[in-house]
């Protein structure tokens, strides 16, 4: 009876092959470079022709932020908008492919997407990565069935809710919800609404801050706006403006020529030996 | 057996960050007045500059509760030098009461990254900068707290002469204008508070020179 190992070939997914090394190296005091989290505030919100969603724009990275303008509003579907907070690479990517899925389903189907479609899709997906695709998704759209609004967290939960909030300002945000929301708000009550939680979640949260996005998604057409609101214009820029003449220095200069260095064979065939 | 971790920490970062430019005749101390702890504000109005002498001002950074208590120390034993010498301590003299007095607790240090700004005996611009446990130097400018690291190299172009192999260290004074000096630290915070999460709301500016102390405040991005 053979005792060898067969030698699987690796499976999708993460490899925790590196983990005991990188323990290692924390404990000598290595540190691994940080993820660029989206901080965040992302909202959704059900009014009576369809659903609104919104998110701030800013991108952290640790305590300096390194966008001030990114779009956390990710397409999914003509008729469906996802928002996304957590680790920025994983949002984005998480959504491209299910928008990417979502696609080849409707070339299969004929059929224009629904959102539980596309609800099951990224939960199934987050789920087998237990957690590990930081991704905390706001999910909204209208289909045949009507207008839907969901959140899916990291591990693969799901809420089916007339509103949510998710992000670091997520508290920020709701409390605003909370106090003002009600049911058969109309189109220009909705925008104000959404837009006074984001903006509640940028004042309020150091991790979300900058501009509010808005999308508006009603039965057969989308609205996507951009910039909606820009509370934080730069607060000061100097008259004068400044210059920066000093080049980098140059302290010394030392030129060291290559010497040619050659061979002589004395007779013999170059080829041999 | 593993070392225990400690689960509780006695030290909080409430964030922020201060700037001060000496010049020929002034000093001009910066902060801005944003408290913050985690991700949420506590304040949008704290001063983090305090005047400790008729020309010895001082901004500080880090953990406010030991500022505070550092500030009172301060003031303390200022109070004991005017009882015993019948005048105020010079910007020189401060530096170096500030500077023992954080080296006295190196063991469970002030959590506190101070600028100190003023006039010296002879009229000059003066700022020393410190560390945690009060090693300081005394320079033409400087910048701390959780911004500083935006400032600091706008600061060294704008300011510093090239390298210091090429020009020997000139005198620490900068030789812009009052007003120039002023413009730069706006234009600093301004560009400092788009991109630190932890620095905005207000700046505070206080300018030392012969006709005194003058405050002024200036707007920035509350995000």
């Amino acid at each position: 009876m053979s005792k060898s190992v067969i030698e699987m070939p690796p499976k999708g997914g993460f490899s925790f092959d590196l983990c005991k090394r990188n323990e290692m190296l924390a404990k000598k005091g290595v540190s691994p470079p940080s993820f660029r989290k989206t901080g965040t505030t992302i909202v959704g919100l059900i009014f009576q022709d369809g659903v609104i969603l919104g998110a701030d724009t800013r991108a952290t990275e640790g305590p300096i932020v390194c966008d001030k303008n990114c779009e956390k509003i990710h397409y999914m579907a003509p008729n469906i908008y996802c928002c996304g907070a957590g680790t920025a690479a994983d949002t984005e990517a998480v959504t491209d492919m299910v928008s990417s899925q979502l696609q080849l389903h409707r070339y299969h189907t004929g059929r224009e997407s629904r959102v539980v479609t596309a609800l099951t899709l990224l939960k199934r997906h987050l789920f087998n990565y237990q957690g590990y695709v930081s991704a905390a998704l706001v999910l909204g759209g209208v289909d045949v069935t009507g207008p839907h609004l969901h959140t899916i967290y990291p591990h693969g939960s799901t809420d089916t809710l007339p509103f949510a909030t998710m992000g670091s300002g997520s508290l920020a945000a709701m409390a605003v919800f909370e106090s003002k929301y009600k049911e058969g708000l109309t189109r220009d009550e909705g925008i104000k609404l959404v837009t006074e939680a984001i903006c509640s979640g940028i004042f309020n949260d150091l991790g979300s801050g900058s501009n509010v996005d808005i999308c508006v998604i009603t039965k057969g057409a989308k609205e996507y706006l951009r910039n909606h609101l820009q509370p934080n214009p730069r607060t000061y820029t100097s008259s004068k403006g400044y210059s920066f003449p000093k080049k980098t220095e140059v302290l010394l200069t030392k030129i060291t020529p290559l010497k040619e260095k050659v061979e002589i064979i004395e007779g013999g065939d170059a080829m041999e030996e | 057996m593993t070392k225990q971790q400690a689960n509780w920490s006695p030290y909080d970062n409430n964030g922020g960050s201060c700037v001060a430019i000496a010049g020929a005749d002034y000093c001009v101390i910066a902060a801005d007045t944003r408290m913050s702890t985690g991700y949420n504000i506590l304040t949008r109005e704290y001063s983090k500059i305090c005047k400790l002498a008729d020309k010895c001002v001082m901004a500080s950074s880090g953990f406010q509760a030991d500022v505070k208590a550092l500030q009172k120390q301060l003031a303390a034993r200022h109070l004991i030098y005017q009882h015993q010498h019948n005048k105020q301590m010079s910007c020189p003299a401060m530096a170096q009461l500030l500077s023992n007095t954080l080296y006295y607790k190196r063991f469970f240090p002030y959590y506190s990254f101070n600028v100190l700004g003023g006039l010296d005996n002879e009229g000059k611009g003066c700022v020393f900068t410190y560390d945690a446990v009060g090693s300081y130097e005394k320079v033409g400018y400087s910048s701390q707290g959780s911004g500083s690291t935006l400032i600091t190299p706008f600061l060294d172009n704008q300011l510093k002469s090239p390298s210091p192999l090429l020009l020997s260290v000139q005198d620490a004074v900068t030789p812009l204008v009052e007003a120039e000096a002023i413009d730069l630290v706006k234009t600093v915070f301004a560009s400092a508070s788009e991109r630190d999460i932890y620095t905005g709301d207000k700046i505070e500016i206080v300018v030392v020179n012969a006709t005194g102390i003058r405050r002024e405040y200036m707007e920035l991005r509350k995000d």
